[in-house]
């Protein structure tokens, strides 16, 4: 009898088998997970969580008897007061009568199962692609991986090339010409011969001679010697990884609501857990502004009130000045996203202008604008086309042939497609416009 | 007198090592070898976690199994009710192998070791050695092997045809699992080696035989080919044949021979699992009851101690519950209740025989020897054989079964028969039918296909009691067997008696296999 400890055994055997039923499966749980998505504070997207889809997409059929129709027969056990012959009222719910009546399939119910962290992000993001990623830069090196690199002469015994070594000791052991075994034994045979026969005693003292020669060879050119040994090589590599700076700007000023202010953040949270999809390394930046600029901590950005006027230039120039000190362009894809009610100063409009179209973009990857609105703001905005100082300022931009992305929003629920409409995938969008 | 008996007990508390379960196993041993006369595989148990034992639940409880989305599904299903607290997992697993294999998991108590050992390594293990269905159909000493040749075979046809397409052909071989065995041992057909050899021989009795003059002699001219009769043709394509999976594999005309490959694979896997099927009861009643005679005798050895005892009987009990039909926990008949009964009634007619057993039972009431009797048993029947043979009027009394039959062409349930005189052995029929394979599956069968024609495959239900193929099913099954077929099938739901069809499904191909 053998016990075999199989407890330390890499687990996960079967995550191939649920890698193709997520795949199998996918269009359904996608349209799961959107929908969970959407029940769900943005906040905890960032989490796995349970899923339904419906059975019958990942139904196994089989050849099976219906449980309808047709003479049924069961055997009880608990018998307490029926004779043959009895007759007995069918129970409600019609023919398929008895406790084993019911067929052996699944249920048409739904189909319930939980989704890792990573698989539920894979999903909820995917067919998003990151917006010109030409401009991906290599910068610091962040892992160290190890490649094989041919062989050394000192090493540790784990790494000793077995077949390099031997094969060494082999051409050694023929180029010194030591002696093989067969060679001694069959001298040995021959002197024992001669030694039985007697007499011829030159002879045998010639072979004698040649075999104590021999001897002294082989133990003089050992079998294998430290010379022969190799141990595999490994030399370190570091691999260059991608990262990538997040800004995000926002107006702080007296005119943004708490409302307007969960808009933008559950936005920043999106892009957020986007980018870090994407990049190995994110680093977020938060700038606020009213009419001075202020990197913040998250908790300050999101949170402390703060009253004034409405600049957008200063935080442009914040950015400016981070990005100059910290973020080199040339190692860094910077990603921004600004959120604003709209307003800004009257006479700020062509310096941000100026600043955005010459400094800011040219050094982006992607700028995002989003301009939040109150809720009821969207009645409104469906009948009168109204233009906030800084969307018309961004639109001439734009007409100007900045790349510039910008949308409206009003409400939390359309904060996931406008998400999905700036980053859709490139070609699928090239592909939708083919008629 | 404490300290004597301190130094018998194999284990103390709830604890266990290694070392353990080698003083259990050795105990075990010999209870179970030494004095019930066990024949088992040589024995090889494993430690796994509660994660490891639902990677097993997924597939099928092998060790190594071939990639596929289902068990995917039923891992996600599994483990999603385990994790919310709705279903427990099982004390073991153990494979029909040799050696056999018996996953132990590291959350049982060293009482719950104790059992599973005895029921898994011993009674389990006996009846897989020794029950004559898994020895004409399974191979115990290649089954691992042949599955990690088809977890290999079927990655390599993954990487080489793409994934999408073997998945296809695998969703069609499940479909057509049940439908994919032979439920009676065939002719033996030469192997590749003893063909070849053949060949060879005809080849050098044509080369010494060899004469060109032969070529000379004028020929009447090539006839024209004679027509094949119905039945030849038939015969030929071995039909009718109820192994569906077996007909497509050697006559689809349009498979390619890896698809043909991941056919046999499926069906060879299906029929390594037919015997367990069948044996259901006999199988668990077998190991029920060993581990019940091996733990009630360690418990009198004083190898285990009273409380360990007590521990036992709690999950003995639990396992062997039979709630009454209306409970509202009854799911049908336990096999481990119903086995373990039969046994314990067998060893009862065996020891203490009453005058009805005497009776009924002539051959083995009173004989004495109840383990020669129940290895007998165990060696020569299957569930349904077994029920018709050795249910006892006294079990079913004790049982107080009762035979209901549903009619829809009657208003109320009828009571057929219930424990009485009259209806012993109308029970017995009855019940031994519901543990038949070939009655409780539908009965469906390629009939005929006309090759030199349009091809199309004709298939029969046969219907039984009037209960057709659950239809949305049968067309979606219908639908893949059209697939890999290549061409239209039929599907026709006769009664056997009348020949009068009752319905008829259709399915045409979809290009998409080939």
């Amino acid at each position: 009898m053998y016990i075999i400890d199989r407890r330390l055994n890499p687990g996960g055997k079967s995550l191939a088998n649920r890698q193709r039923f997520l795949r199998r499966a996918k269009a359904q749980i996608q349209r799961a997970v959107r929908q969970t998505a959407g029940d769900r504070d943005i906040t905890d997207l960032d989490r796995g969580g349970e899923v339904s889809i419906p059975a019958d997409g990942v139904r196994e059929p089989s050849f099976r008897r219906s449980g309808e129709g047709g003479v049924h027969d069961h055997i009880l056990p608990g018998n307490k007061r029926f004779v043959e012959g009895d007759t007995i009222d069918r129970p409600p719910g019609g023919a398929g009568s008895g406790s084993s009546g019911g067929d052996s399939g699944e249920g048409e119910d739904d189909f319930r199962f939980a989704l890792t962290r990573d698989e539920f992000l894979d999903l909820f993001l995917d067919d998003l692609e990151l917006p010109d990623l030409a401009k991906r830069r290599v910068a610091t090196v962040e892992t160290q991986g190890m490649r094989r690199a041919g062989y050394t002469v000192t090493g540790s015994p784990v790494n000793l090339a077995l077949l390099r070594s031997m094969r060494n000791a082999l051409s050694r052991r023929i180029a010194l010409r030591r002696p093989k075994p067969q060679e001694l034994l069959r001298l040995q045979e021959e002197i024992d011969r001669l030694e039985e026969r007697g007499g011829e005693s030159g002879r045998l003292a010639a072979l004698r001679e040649e075999l104590d020669r021999l001897k002294h060879r082989t133990r003089r050119f050992p079998y294998i010697d430290p010379i022969d040994l190799r141990y595999r090589r490994f030399e370190p590599v570091s691999r260059p990884v991608a990262q990538a700076v997040m800004f995000c700007l926002m107006d702080v000023s007296g005119s943004m609501t708490e409302h307007m202010k969960d808009l933008a953040k559950r936005f920043y949270m999106l892009l957020y857990i986007f980018l870090t999809r994407r990049y190995k390394h994110v680093e977020i930046v938060f700038i606020r502004h009213t009419h001075e600029a202020k990197e913040v901590d998250e908790e300050t950005f999101f949170n402390s009130p703060e009253t004034g006027g409405t600049v957008v230039s200063s935080a442009l120039r914040e950015m400016q000045r981070i990005v100059g000190e910290r973020y080199s362009p040339d190692s860094w894809n910077i990603y921004a996203a600004q959120a604003s009610d709209g307003d800004n100063s009257p006479n700020d409009g062509t310096t941000s202008a100026a600043l955005l179209r010459d400094v800011i973009l040219p050094i982006c990857q992607y700028y995002a604008y989003l301009e939040v609105g109150s809720d009821s703001d969207r009645m409104q905005t469906g009948f009168i086309n109204h233009k906030t100082s800084l969307w018309q300022t961004y639109e001439s931009l734009i007409e100007h042939g900045a790349n510039l992305a910008m949308r409206k929003v009003n409400h939390r629920r359309e904060i996931y497609p406008v998400f999905r409409e700036l980053f859709r995938r490139r070609d699928a969008e090239a592909i939708a416009r083919v008629p | 007198m404490s300290a004597i008996e301190q130094d018998n007990l194999i284990f103390h508390g709830a604890d266990w090592d290694f070392g353990t379960i080698q003083r259990v196993y050795d105990a075990v041993e010999a209870i179970a070898v030494g004095e019930l006369g066990l024949d088992v595989y040589p024995n090889q148990i494993e430690v796994i976690t509660a994660e490891q034992m639902l990677d097993a639940y997924a597939s099928i409880g092998m060790p190594l199994f071939y990639k596929h989305w289902s068990f995917g599904k039923h891992f996600a299903l599994h483990e999603s009710s385990y994790r919310q607290g709705l279903m427990g997992l099982a004390y073991e697993i153990v494979i029909n192998s040799n050696p056999c294999i018996s996953y132990i998991m590291e959350e049982n108590t060293a009482t719950m070791q104790t059992l599973v050992i005895a029921h898994a390594a011993f009674g389990h293990n006996h009846f897989f050695k020794n029950n004559y269905l898994f020895k004409e159909w399974t191979d115990a000493d290649g089954i691992l092997d042949y599955l990690e040749f088809a977890k290999g075979y079927v990655t390599r046809c993954e990487e080489r045809y793409g994934h999408a397409a073997v998945e296809r052909v695998l969703d069609a071989a499940h479909a057509m699992m049940s439908h994919g065995v032979h439920r009676y041992p065939r002719k033996k057909r030469p192997d590749l080696r003893s063909e070849e050899r053949r060949e060879q021989e005809r080849h050098r009795h044509q080369e010494q035989t060899f004469n060109d003059l032969w070529r000379t002699v004028p020929t009447k001219g090539t006839a024209a080919k004679p027509q094949l009769s119905e039945e030849r043709r038939r015969a030929l394509l071995e039909l009718p044949q109820e192994n569906i999976l077996y007909f497509l594999e050697k006559s689809a005309p349009r498979l390619q021979p890896w698809q043909r490959e991941i056919l046999r694979i499926v069906r060879q896997i299906a029929q390594y699992f037919y015997p367990q099927r069948q044996t259901k009861v006999m199988n668990e009643g077998c190991a029920t009851y060993c581990h019940y005679r091996i733990m009630t005798r360690l418990h009198e050895k004083g190898q285990i101690s009273d409380g360990a005892f007590l521990e036992f009987l709690q999950s003995h009990t639990n396992v062997t519950r039979q709630p009454e039909f209306d409970d509202p926990h009854y799911g049908g008949i336990n096999p481990y209740a119903l086995g373990f009964g039969m046994m314990q009634d067998i060893e009862r007619i065996c020891t203490r025989p009453t005058d009805e057993d005497r009776e009924w039972f002539p051959a083995i009431a009173g004989s004495g020897d109840a383990m020669a009797v129940l290895r007998d048993v165990w060696a020569n029947y299957r569930d349904e054989s077994f029920i018709s043979q050795y249910l006892s009027p006294h079990l079913i009394r004790q049982w107080r079964m009762f035979h209901l039959v549903d009619d829809p062409d009657r208003p109320e349930l009828m009571v057929e028969a219930i424990h009485d005189e009259r209806g012993y052995r109308r029970l017995r029929r009855s019940l031994s039918r519901h543990y038949d394979v070939g009655w409780s599956d539908p009965d469906i069968q390629v009939i005929d296909v006309d090759l030199a024609g349009d091809r199309r495959l004709i298939l029969h239900h046969h219907v039984l009691n009037r209960t057709m193929l659950h239809k949305d099913d049968a067309q979606r099954v219908l639908q893949m067997v059209a697939n890999l077929w290549g061409y239209a099938v039929v599907l026709k739901e006769v009664d056997p008696a009348t020949g009068a069809i009752f319905q008829e499904h259709v399915a045409h191909p979809h290009e998409t296999l080939f």
